[in-house]
């Protein structure tokens, strides 16, 4: 089954409900009247639309459009979950469709910063309760009646005193002709009936039996098959290449080169088009190119991380964020702590390589994938194929993984070139190598930590971040610090820290990069929690409390007691390390505790991960608790288990036989709590990763006493 | 070119293509069986996981040639209506994030619980360790598979 879209749909009005862009539209078909419809299945359109997001069709089939991108973190079922709830309908009765990249009547669709909830529920809500209204307004016209004698519940309106009832389909023509109500009232939290629950989510049966359309799934009508055989050396061009040997492969139809943009530069490939991806990849094996790589700084990853040391012991950088002075206090004190971590670069690795079909019509564009951010691909394929942005049609698939790198432009962009140039509907597939080695990588990022405690207090905390800043390429100013520097930190230990410092060292090598979950607070939150640890220790205090006596916030309070509950911290055996971590981002802020032991042959063995999360309003526990326990893992591979090394400028680790990921085995037993509060949204799909590093490195420290600041480590060698 | 017969879901089916052509190939390009998934070509992730003979194989390591006529079955085989214990443990227990491995992860669990009706953490651990789920489900995975035991000892 695959989403079917919505845009042969021709809508004769349309007013703006609010700032957001709402289409109160009302559908004709070609005899102009009102259609009579519609099995979304098998029709090109959904019925009458109500607004953006919400279409019903005269038997009553509602369906409601995911404006944001699919890629494991729920919005298929939070975005309809939260409509449901204030429409009143039966979410196992509505279809469920993909939207279009269109700014105009979505808003912003880039799923990134775990905004998709935090970012649209109030405005969902409240259209969706405006929608309810006008079908209430519509049933109580129809039967001479006031709207306050009149309540919706699963798809009907109901005429409280006589029982009389009509399903939205025989209302929805009628309501779409009035004013969207301006003022609506909202449910209490309290009276949720399908948010807050952990309902299963509407995707689990497709992709539970092979019918899930990812982007590598998509086939339309005379679709070739494309891969490319890019510069390996990340922003190399082509000098010279003999296609003859592809040209013989059974199945080649074409061979050119092709430019991809990568923001301001440029990376050169050729592509070969076949008829089968095998054809396709068999066309490739037979290329012989020749790189032009002049310009190219052949990089390294001891080259990197040793400058970036040197800048860290050398350079004050640019001040991100100054509390007091911690200058003068470091340097009378004698027994400063100062340190070094050290963090990797990392490839996303989604499950679900790159992938793209493009469709050049000449005048007009379709393409489908898994992308991140349609509205993004839309204006970027306008301007790069100069072609109108309303003719740039943008189709999401499910996306097999994202964690950023499918918010990138670079493979989107080289489908519709190829498309063009091919004269034909294409699918560009990117091996698992490819997808491993081309980048954009999360920056590794290196910090330099300067602390001093008195009394068990601390007196001053200096931090420097020393990486490569991902606005730099997206063409932010140099001269000003990144903006993540504080990214992951919790805001709060400002409160109770006198002198404190952040700044941000500029670094620049020629590797691309780009978010990659949680992105900065990945890496930041390792170092300033692993930081705050070493300040514990020099205190003389226990490392839990000490974070107790500096985030004296309700929130934080409650948080920290939750995971010292749960985690039996006071508790606590010999012979048992337990680490703890605190950050924030996105919002939501989320502690964990990781305990470890030895196992019968001396390797440390992780026992347990409690973590207890605050991300305030929520809409469902379930992926709420899978995105923790996702995130974990995540971080559980990237500070145990793998790193993307550079040598002579190209990415070393290629494929999953060297860029080892956790396995089932691997796993230790994970306990996710949720803080239930009135506060406002917070993200979900992020904020879980960054404290776990610290708590695992800090659980080491507790057993062994052995500080680990350079990741990856390797958990059997330590 | 070769034309080949092969047996897929219980059907059968002819395809003309070059004999080195992966398995995962001919169900992806030819059979529009795409529940199968590439995600490595190199039998290092599990994703393209099919069962030959009831016997899981990493399909993009399989030339079609090899084939013969052993029974294939893909993830579009295991029911028609998500009905299979694994299917419906996996339902169950809310395992798929982005779902992208999930087929792979259900091939081998079925391999697994044919052979051995109620595995143990050890078993389960070496059944499954050659699938990778970025999206980290493995917990969950574990407890589905415990589940479908029950249902599947239940049954029988």
């Amino acid at each position: 089954m695959e989403p079917k879209d919505i845009s042969r749909r021709k809508f004769i009005r349309a007013t703006g409900l609010s700032a957001t862009a709402l289409t109160l539209g009302f559908y004709f078909s070609g005899e102009s009247k009102a259609s009579t419809i519609i099995k979304g299945e098998d029709a090109e359109n959904y019925g009458v639309s109500l607004n953006s997001w919400i279409h019903i069709d005269t038997n009553g089939k509602v369906t409601i459009v995911c404006h944001r991108a699919e890629m494991g973190q729920g919005a298929y079922q939070a975005i309809p979950q939260m409509i449901a709830e204030e429409l009143e309908v039966n979410l196992n009765e509505v279809n469920i469709i993909f939207g279009k990249g269109d700014t105009v009547k979505y808003g912003s669709q880039v799923t990134g910063g775990s905004s998709t909830v935090r970012g649209s529920y109030k405005n969902l809500l409240k259209l969706s309760a405006s929608a309810r209204d006008m079908l209430i307004t519509a049933a109580a016209a129809k039967w001479s009646v006031s709207t306050a004698e009149c309540f919706a519940e699963a798809g009907h309106v109901i005429h409280r005193s006589s029982g009389k009832k009509m399903h939205y389909g025989e209302l929805v023509v009628d309501a779409s002709k009035l004013e969207a109500p301006k003022n609506v009232q909202l449910k209490k939290v309290a009276d949720y009936k399908l948010i807050r629950k952990p309902l299963p989510r509407q995707d689990t049966p497709l992709k539970t039996n092979g019918t899930a359309v990812f982007g590598i799934d998509k086939k339309i009508p005379g679709m070739l098959y494309a891969m490319v055989e890019r510069n390996p050396r990340l922003r190399g061009k082509v000098k010279s290449y003999d296609d003859s040997a592809a040209l013989k492969v059974p199945g080649v139809k074409k061979v050119f080169k092709v430019t991809m943009k990568v923001f301001s530069t440029d990376r050169e490939g050729v592509a070969v088009v076949a008829d089968s991806t095998w054809a396709a990849m068999q066309g490739r094996k037979a290329l012989k190119v020749v790189w032009d790589d002049t310009g190219f700084e052949y990089v390294s990853t001891e080259e990197i991380y040793k400058k970036m040391k040197a800048e860290l012991q050398s350079k004050d950088g640019l001040s991100a964020k100054k509390q007091g002075d911690p200058d003068p206090v470091l340097a009378q004190q004698k027994n400063k702590l100062d340190v070094i971590y050290e963090t990797p670069y990392q490839a996303h690795a989604c499950m679900e390589p790159l992938n793209c079909v493009a469709h050049h019509k000449g005048d007009s564009i379709e393409i489908w994938g898994p992308i991140q951010a349609p509205d993004w691909v839309q204006g970027d394929i306008s301007q790069k194929m100069g072609i109108k942005k309303e003719n740039v049609q943008v189709n999401m698939t499910f996306l097999g993984g994202g964690f950023g790198r499918k918010a990138f432009l670079d493979y989107t962009h080289e489908a519709c070139l190829i498309s063009k140039e091919a004269g034909a509907p294409v699918q560009v597939i990117w091996t698992r190598e490819d997808d491993m080695t081309q980048g954009p990588f999360r920056p590794g990022v290196s910090y330099r930590a300067e602390g001093a405690v008195n009394n068990g207090e601390i007196t001053a905390v200096k931090f420097r971040m020393c990486g490569q800043n991902i606005g730099h390429w997206m063409g932010s100013k140099k001269d000003v610090p990144n903006d993540s520097v504080l990214e992951g930190f919790q805001p709060h230990y400002f409160d109770n820290i006198k002198n404190i410092s952040f700044s941000d060292i500029p670094f620049e090598t020629p590797v691309p990069i780009m978010w990659w979950r949680s992105v900065y607070a990945s890496t930041n939150g390792f170092a300033y929690e692993s930081f705050m640890d070493e300040l514990a220790v020099a205190a003389g205090k226990d490392p839990l409390a000490f974070r107790k006596q500096y985030l004296k916030n309700e929130r934080c309070q409650k948080l920290l007691e939750k995971v010292e509950e749960l985690s039996g911290w006071k508790a606590r055996k010999p012979k048992q390390g337990y680490g703890v971590a605190i950050t924030e981002c996105f919002s939501s802020t989320v502690a964990q505790v990781v305990k470890v032991s030895k196992d019968a042959t001396g390797k440390i063995k992780i026992d347990k991960v409690w973590a207890v999360i605050d991300c305030g309003w929520y809409v469902n526990a379930d992926t709420v608790r899978a995105q923790v326990e996702g995130s974990i893992i995540m971080a559980l591979g990237a500070a145990t288990n793998h790193e993307i090394h550079f040598k002579d400028g190209l990415a070393v680790e290629k494929n999953f036989t060297t860029y080892r990921m956790p396995r089932i085995n691997e796993i230790p037993p994970i306990e996710v709590h949720i803080m239930d509060n009135n506060e406002d949204a917070g993200g979900v799909g992020e904020p879980g990763l960054p404290p776990f590093t610290p708590a695992l490195t800090n659980a080491i420290f507790d057993l062994t006493g052995k500080r680990i600041r350079k990741l990856p480590f390797d958990l059997a060698k330590v | 070119m070769a034309t080949f017969k092969l047996h897929v879901n219980g059907k059968e089916k002819q395809v003309d293509v070059d004999p080195a052509t992966p398995v995962l190939w001919v169900l992806r390009d030819h059979l529009e069986l795409t529940g199968t998934k590439y995600g490595c070509g190199v039998a290092a992730c599990g994703a393209c996981t099919v069962h030959l003979d009831g016997v899981p194989v990493r399909s993009c390591q399989l030339p079609v040639a090899a084939i013969g006529i052993k029974k294939i079955t893909t993830i579009e085989g295991l029911s028609d209506n998500n009905s299979h214990p694994v299917q419906a443990a996996w339902i169950e227990e809310q395992v798929p994030q982005c779902g992208y491995c999930q087929s792979g992860q259900i091939m081998a669990a079925v391999a697994l619980l044919q052979k051995k009706t109620s595995p143990t953490d050890a078993d389960i651990d070496a059944a499954m360790q050659g699938h990778i789920c970025r999206c980290g489900t493995y917990p969950r995975i574990r407890e589905a598979i415990k589940k479908a035991s029950k249902k599947m000892s239940v049954k029988g």
